[in-house]
């Protein structure tokens, strides 16, 4: 006889929840619980990341569906009489719509999690995936099941390429043919790889499946295996994932125990062993065939292509590297059909994708959305629109180092790898940085060329040396000591680098840049010939001032200026000796009434001049614009 | 764990139904026990004891037991809510375990409400 429960509370034990203190919350409520004895009325499970980490720590209540976040051990006895003895929510520790102020407690309400539609996630919040049981108690292995003992390796590719699913891990190359190809390939021995790289900074989705739902994983490359014919895997974790690998390990050897992994799987004669390799980190090693030289113990540097790794990959024998995200959302597709996995998405773009929201918007997190939904849904009803008061959405960089940003203007397209392509960036693996009016594009490109330049292996010449030549003349830009000409040059650079580099890296890298001087070309050319960095970040080309008439002298900037930059009266129009002042912001972001604008470096006029333009910032547009 | 069979992976999904049911809202009936200090007061832990022995014995999966504060009806408790999906809320009064144990034999497991105890039918929804 099971013993029942009649509530489930999932304490979120994600990266993110953990460093912020969700053990702690777990020992809270079950010293709580043991005191009324409650412990067996009441279950607790630990869980993979929810997604809402910026909430940390969370915890999911069902049947209620009642979300807390930002809980303290001193909230629990409190929470434990009110809800779980008398049944009432508290509403003080719910979740809160940013805006509003008021507390929404039912998770579908919440549009975070409204918008969503969870396959590769499935699992999140809602199993403890540290134990198999509860993997398969949500149909976990039956998809695998069916695919080695009631399918074709011919069947099971057939059904894979119809759902026309596309690899996850930023190419979007069709899985269903790249299973095909290795297939195809007459070999003894073959591999199926994992890649669990993740190296694009800033991006954690991979990482939240292989925490939350590792048995996922694994079964997506229990399948792939059997439909190429490989009996031994390595899923390829880069070695800061601590959580992931650790999860991984206690999954992979649950498995073999069950006989879900080793010799002759669910006694359908299919052997397929899985091993992890630690990643040393580089971003590089992300790439397919570096990934597979650094298993072979080699350093991890891309080379041509072909030989495809179909034909020739680890160790030189027919190999298979899917994404976590990808293999993830193959079992699902094995149960339901190709049909069902293509009635959310586009034609072109069918399923869901993960992306990681981060930077200027309220909500920062995981969300799982139909391909094809429009980019707005995304920032403004999932991510609750741009965080702070009085700013506004400028762009989205998606793709990471690889990708590009999209302006304000391209805020509706849907969300699919094509339109993502048509602007410039890319789907890559689903890094989403959002960024205001605060937010200097120049500053921007430049940080995610940094990385690509730190980053290079260094075996192409015009990927090592184009990129650091780039590098420097956005930071010579960014200095203030931009030159006429500097913009045809960074996309002379651009394009070559693009064209003659060996492997994705290089030929991504230019992308932020391009995509920048496409849409805000007007910000690099203020930086280089008015010396203006209009969103007030690039400290040589700006200068802060108060303007006379919108300043009500609350003395708000007085009180935080680090150099006493600042002068004036109480209740009288404060003033800014620009000869002490050291840029650094403070009271342009303090001030509640928007009276310091941003103007060029040395600026000397008289600041009433800008009335004007000061009148238009009163309804809400800055001078920056 | 043993070596699993594809029966095996079948049970231990059948097995955790009812935990799932919980977290996934897939359940069939809803009890609520109304948990407000005159019900506690009245006795309603002892409802929810019987109820959650009951449940176990009878092995179910597929229903779900939440509390709720005070129904505002203080003088009638101890006070339980069945809700089969689809059907109205049935509020029962003045319980003991006697009754509840007939109540869930009866309206939840069977779903004939126990006119003889139910108070009102159709009342507001508690999600
Ligand atoms: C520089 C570079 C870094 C990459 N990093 C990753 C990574 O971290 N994770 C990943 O899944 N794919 C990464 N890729 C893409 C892989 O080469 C490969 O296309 C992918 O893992 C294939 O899986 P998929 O078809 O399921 O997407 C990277 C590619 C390049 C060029
Ligand atoms: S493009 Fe850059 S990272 Fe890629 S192989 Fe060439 S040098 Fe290395
Ligand atoms: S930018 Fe910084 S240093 Fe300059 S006036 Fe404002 S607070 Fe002072
Ligand atoms: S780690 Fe808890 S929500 Fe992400
Ligand atoms: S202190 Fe002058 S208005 Fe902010």
């Amino acid at each position: 006889m099971s013993e029942q429960q009649r509530v489930s509370l999932m304490v979120c034990a994600g990266t993110g929840c953990v460093s912020a203190g969700s053990l702690k919350i777990k020992e809270a409520i079950e010293d709580e619980l043991k005191k009324r004895s409650l412990e067996k009325e009441i279950g607790i499970v630990l869980t993979g990341c929810n997604g809402l980490c910026a909430g940390g720590p969370v915890i999911a209540v069902y049947p209620d569906e009642i979300f807390y976040q930002k809980l303290r051990p001193e909230d629990i006895p409190h929470l434990v009489e009110e809800h779980f003895v008398k049944g009432r929510p508290v509403q003080k520790l719910m979740y809160k719509m940013p805006a509003k102020r008021k507390a929404i407690p039912v998770m579908s309400e919440i549009p975070f999690f409204k918008h969503q539609v969870l396959r590769a996630l499935r699992n999140k919040g809602l199993i403890d995936p540290e134990k198999i049981e509860e993997y398969i108690a949500r149909d976990g292995y039956m998809a695998a099941a069916k695919a080695l003992t009631e399918m074709t390796p011919g069947e099971i590719i057939k059904v894979v390429k119809d759902s026309g699913i596309r690899g996850r891990g930023g190419a979007g190359f069709p899985t269903g043919l790249k299973w095909e190809f290795c297939a195809k390939v007459q070999s003894g021995t073959k591999f199926m790889l994992c890649n669990g790289d993740e190296g694009d900074p800033g991006a954690f989705m991979d990482r939240s499946i292989m925490e939350a739902d590792p048995h996922a994983v694994i079964e997506g490359m229990i399948i792939g295996a059997r439909a190429i014919g490989a009996n031994m895997g390595y899923i390829y974790v880069r070695a800061e994932y601590p959580l992931a690998v650790k999860r991984l390990q206690m999954a992979i050897d649950a498995a073999t125990e069950a006989g879900l992994l080793g010799k002759n799987i669910l006694d359908s004669g299919f052997d397929f062993n899985l091993e992890i390799y630690l990643g040393a980190g580089a971003f590089v090693c992300g790439e397919e065939t570096a990934l597979m030289r650094s298993i072979e113990g080699k350093r991890g540097m891309p080379r041509p292509r072909p030989p495809f790794p179909a034909h020739k990959g680890l160790w030189e024998k027919p190999s298979v590297l899917n994404n976590v995200e990808t293999l993830a959302n193959i079992s699902p597709i094995i149960l339901h059909g190709a049909e069902w996995y293509r009635n959310l998405g586009t034609e072109k773009s069918p399923g869901t994708k993960v992306f990681a929201l981060t930077g200027a918007v309220n909500n920062v997190g995981l969300v799982e959305v139909p391909m094809g939904i429009p980019l707005r849904t995304i920032i403004n009803d999932i991510g609750g629109g741009i965080k702070g008061r009085g700013r506004k959405f400028k762009a989205v960089q998606m793709g990471g180092p690889s990708g590009g940003c999209i302006p304000e203007s391209l805020i509706d397209i849907p969300v699919t790898y094509e339109d993502v392509v048509k602007t410039g960036a890319i789907m890559g693996s689903g890094g989403m940085v959002v960024m205001d009016n605060n937010n200097c594009m120049v500053g921007m490109a430049k940080f995610f060329l940094e990385f690509t330049a730190e980053e290079s292996c260094g075996k192409c010449p015009p990927c090592r040396v184009g990129t650091k030549i780039m590098l420097d003349i956005l930071t010579d830009i960014s200095e203030g000591r931009g030159k006429e000409g500097d913009i045809e040059t960074l996309e002379d650079l651009s394009h070559d680098i693009i064209a003659t580099s060996l492997c994705g890296l290089g030929q991504t890298a230019p992308n932020p840049v391009l995509t920048t001087i496409r849409y805000f070309r007007d910000e690099y050319e203020s930086h280089i010939k008015d010396r203006w960095c209009k969103a007030g970040i690039c400290r040589e080309l700006c200068s802060f001032h108060i303007i006379e008439e919108l300043c009500k002298g609350c003395g708000a900037c007085l009180r935080g200026c680090p150099s006493k930059a600042i002068v004036g009266e109480k209740k009288k129009p404060h003033r800014i000796i620009q000869d002490l002042c050291v840029r650094c912001r403070s009271c342009y972001d303090t001030c509640k009434f928007n009276s310091i604008k941003v103007l060029p470096a040395g600026f000397e006029g008289e600041p009433s001049e800008l009335v004007e333009t000061a009148a238009a910032a009163k309804s809400g547009k800055g001078a920056a614009e | 764990m043993p070596r699993l069979t594809i029966d095996d992976l079948k049970k231990i999904k059948e097995q955790h139904k009812a935990t799932f049911a919980v977290r996934e809202g897939g359940y069939r009936a809803k009890v609520t026990v109304h948990m407000g200090t005159c019900g506690i007061a009245a006795g309603a832990r002892t409802i929810m004891t019987a109820l959650m022995d009951e449940m176990a014995k009878a092995d179910v999966k597929d229903v779900i037991v939440t509390t709720s504060g005070c129904a505002g009806l203080c003088s009638r408790e101890p006070m339980a809510t069945v809700e089969i999906a689809g059907g109205p809320p049935v509020k029962y009064v003045e319980l003991n375990e006697k009754k509840i144990k007939e109540i869930f034999d009866e309206h939840i497991l069977k779903g004939n409400v126990v006119e003889k105890y139910a108070m009102v039918v159709g009342s507001e929804t508690t999600y």
